[in-house]
């Protein structure tokens, strides 16, 4: 039987991963729509803020569980993620870079006002039944909502592993990523594939946001920092690496644990940028990413 | 033939004289200019219930006060819970014609307003904000009808003393938790000051300060629980209060009660509404609402009328008194000049008012000094008063029952 103090670090780290698998879903997102489109989607934590809405009105309206909804969730926001691509950026594509962030950053903050006019700025969040249920073992206590948030995360991890690894679609989004003129070459429709994959990107941050609602309030205002944190975890996996989005997603979500425990805990954001820069510092393409 | 008039008949006369005397100042007074009061409270950003709260008190006053024959005209403003829209605000409001400003909640919001205020010379009365280095600056045109961080922390602080006393149940040692913004950071610092002054029988084993945005308490609920602390003590806001107490619920971390020592937080409905049987036993030491005075029951019926589904809690007393500060102070200068309405409200003595206290008076500093605090425990969800012994409608419950023992 381990000790109090030992018993607290493990339930610290324990919560902290089970949080970062999380973010890893979220992350996941962004990291797949770079590593295919080469476009950064700075409208990231508004489309999982958006989705987190709309599981706070089903579970409100109909009484849908989070997890019930996240399948439904995650299919809303992959037609919706297709849609955007297909009507407004594939014509992006080839522009300058500074002109793909105008117009993400615009669907950025019309996400934002939309919340915010249809749902007010209060905090809300979902009523459950096991809100308050934990479990344990061996003295180790675990939020039971964690526990459901940071499988459903590894779900989709796995879910999406499989489909880029195993589906004739997955390869072919490969193939556009590995080389777009050569997609093109042996026929592929790039601008299809590009559209499921930003598709994709969208499902797993919906996917994510609907598993979130179960650990924290949505906000409108929070959706900016978890593009932020979303962008530090994908610099520091490495940018397009969905393994690098998994261990950036770990690393994050037990760094905030341990330094919010070991230190002082209104530092541990801090602790994250900490992370970032010397990633940067040290390895620029993050841990798991491929030199440019 | 000469009409004599009999004694009856003058006594007669000189009431509907004075009647109508009176009658034509009320008159005259009611088309005066109106007083535009620029209000300013956090009504989006992460204060942002608590900011609407304000507001509703401002509209409040305002409707009575024109009832009672003062024209308040608000222009209502948002400072977006941060200090450097506040003071933006302020300065647009300035511009566009304010004679006098109130707000805005927070302290380093209240902070950034101030300066403004001075800077212009307009008067400006807060409604709520407890960084006593606001009053402290020796401004001429800030007054403030809230109690500092060190009036708090005294009042809030003694009643703990009397509820272990009362109950007969002293904790030992004790963990405290507080937000890390300015008012968290006054707090802190007047507990630091306070504890061995107040011979406070307990000692403090850890102090644990967030981010006020934290959208996750559970590593800092880990560490409180960590430190093995008798009692636990926290100075939050309304979403963190929320977070705090889900998080000590989902953690097993039964301290003998959870005390909020002059914060926010444990008296707001949605604090009570969201929790709902793990809201019950926390206190919240605060300036409250007296429930005996007539005021407070004319407000609150007028309140529960324009807003059926809000609470009249501090947040809107103190709002409403500000503005009921303004209309005197106006009422009294007859003027709507910086110079008479900062002279007006030197002079303020308001025994008819809405909170438990003595009469709002100002010191040189322009702070009210009348203020008192009750001890309000959450019982059948609803904020009720447990100490002093004179106001209270219960007896306090202490220790709190675990989280699994309320059925």
């Amino acid at each position: 039987m381990l000790s109090q103090g030992a018993l607290t670090y493990v339930n610290i780290v324990v919560a902290g991963l089970l949080t970062g698998c999380v973010y890893a879903l979220m992350a996941l997102g962004l990291s797949v729509i770079f590593g295919v489109i080469r476009i950064v989607n700075f409208a990231h934590g508004e489309m999982m803020v958006a989705a987190m809405y709309a599981v706070l009105l089903l579970n409100q309206k109909l009484g849908v569980d989070p997890i019930v909804a996240l399948p439904v969730i995650a299919a809303v926001s992959f037609a919706a993620g297709y849609g955007l691509q297909r009507g407004f950026i594939n014509r992006y594509i080839a522009r300058p870079e500074h002109e793909q962030f105008l117009l993400l950053l615009a669907i950025a903050i019309m996400l934002t006002s939309a919340t915010l006019m249809a749902f007010g700025p209060d905090a809300r969040n979902v009523q459950l039944d096991y809100a308050y249920d934990s479990y344990e073992f061996h003295g180790i206590l675990v939020d039971k909502v964690r526990v459901l948030a940071a499988f459903g995360a590894i779900a989709g991890v796995a879910a999406l592993w499989a489909f880029f690894r195993f589906s004739r679609t997955g390869k072919a989004i490969r193939a556009c990523a590995d080389n777009p003129t050569g997609a093109r070459v042996v026929g592929l429709n790039v601008e299809r594939l590009y559209a499921v994959t930003f598709g994709i990107g969208t499902a797993c941050v919906g996917a994510a946001g609907a598993l979130l609602l179960l650990l924290v309030d949505v906000q409108p205002y929070i959706a900016a920092d978890y593009t932020l944190l979303a962008f530090i975890i994908v610099i520091v996996g490495g940018l397009g690496s969905m393994p690098g989005a998994l261990i950036g997603g770990l690393l994050v979500g037990v760094s905030e644990a341990l330094s919010g425990f070991l230190l002082v805990p209104s530092l541990k954001g801090m602790f994250s940028f900490g992370l970032l820069i010397a990633v940067l510092l040290i390895r620029p393409q993050g841990l798991l990413g491929r030199q440019a | 033939m000469i009409y004599r008039p009999t004694r009856r008949a003058v006594g007669r006369g000189a009431i509907a004289a004075g009647a109508w005397l009176a009658a034509g100042t009320r008159r005259s007074f009611a088309q005066a200019p109106a007083l535009k009061v620029g209000v300013l409270s956090p009504k989006s950003g992460f204060l942002a219930l608590i900011g609407q709260g304000c507001q509703r008190g401002f509209d409040l006053a305002a409707a009575m006060m024109r009832d009672r024959g003062t024209r308040i005209e608000l222009m209502s403003a948002d400072t977006e819970s941060k200090p450097e829209v506040a003071r933006t605000q302020a300065e647009k409001l300035i511009r566009d014609g304010a004679h006098m400003l109130s707000g805005a909640f927070d302290s380093g919001q209240s902070a950034a307003i101030a300066q403004v205020a001075e800077q212009h010379g307009v008067p400006y009365l807060i409604n709520i904000a407890a960084d006593p280095k606001i009053t402290d600056q020796g401004y001429k045109f800030v007054f403030r009808n809230f109690p500092t961080a060190p009036m708090l922390a005294t009042g809030a602080l003694t009643l703990i003393k009397d509820l272990f006393e009362t109950t007969g149940k002293t904790p030992k040692t004790a963990v405290l938790m507080i937000i890390n913004d300015t008012f968290g950071q006054a707090t802190q610092n007047a507990f630091n000051v306070l504890m061995p002054k107040l011979g406070m029988p307990f000692r403090v084993v850890e102090t644990i300060t967030y981010d006020p945005q934290a959208r996750d308490l559970s590593v800092e609920v880990a560490k409180a629980k960590a430190a093995g602390a008798d009692l636990h003590l926290c100075v939050t806001r309304l979403n963190d209060g929320i977070l705090m107490v889900r998080e000590m619920v989902k953690q097993r971390y039964e301290p003998m009660g959870i005390i909020s020592p002059g914060a926010p937080g444990f008296y707001e409905r949605p604090f009570i509404k969201t929790l709902g049987k793990y809201a019950e036993y926390c206190f919240s030491n605060n300036p409250w609402i007296s429930p005996q005075l007539l005021l407070a029951k004319s407000a609150e019926a007028a309140f529960t009328k324009m807003f059926p589904d809000d609470q009249f809690d501090i947040t809107v007393g103190f709002s409403f008194e500000a503005i009921m500060i303004a209309a005197d102070a106006y009422k009294r200068a007859g003027s709507t000049s910086p110079a008479a309405l900062v002279e007006a409200l030197r002079t303020t003595n308001i025994s008819d008012r809405l909170m438990i206290g003595e009469p709002i008076r100002f010191d040189d500093k322009g702070q009210n000094v009348g203020n008192k605090l009750a001890s309000l425990q959450i019982r059948n969800g609803k904020p009720t008063v447990v100490l002093p012994t004179a106001d209270a409608e219960a007896k306090p419950v202490f220790p709190m029952p675990g989280w699994s023992q309320r059925g």
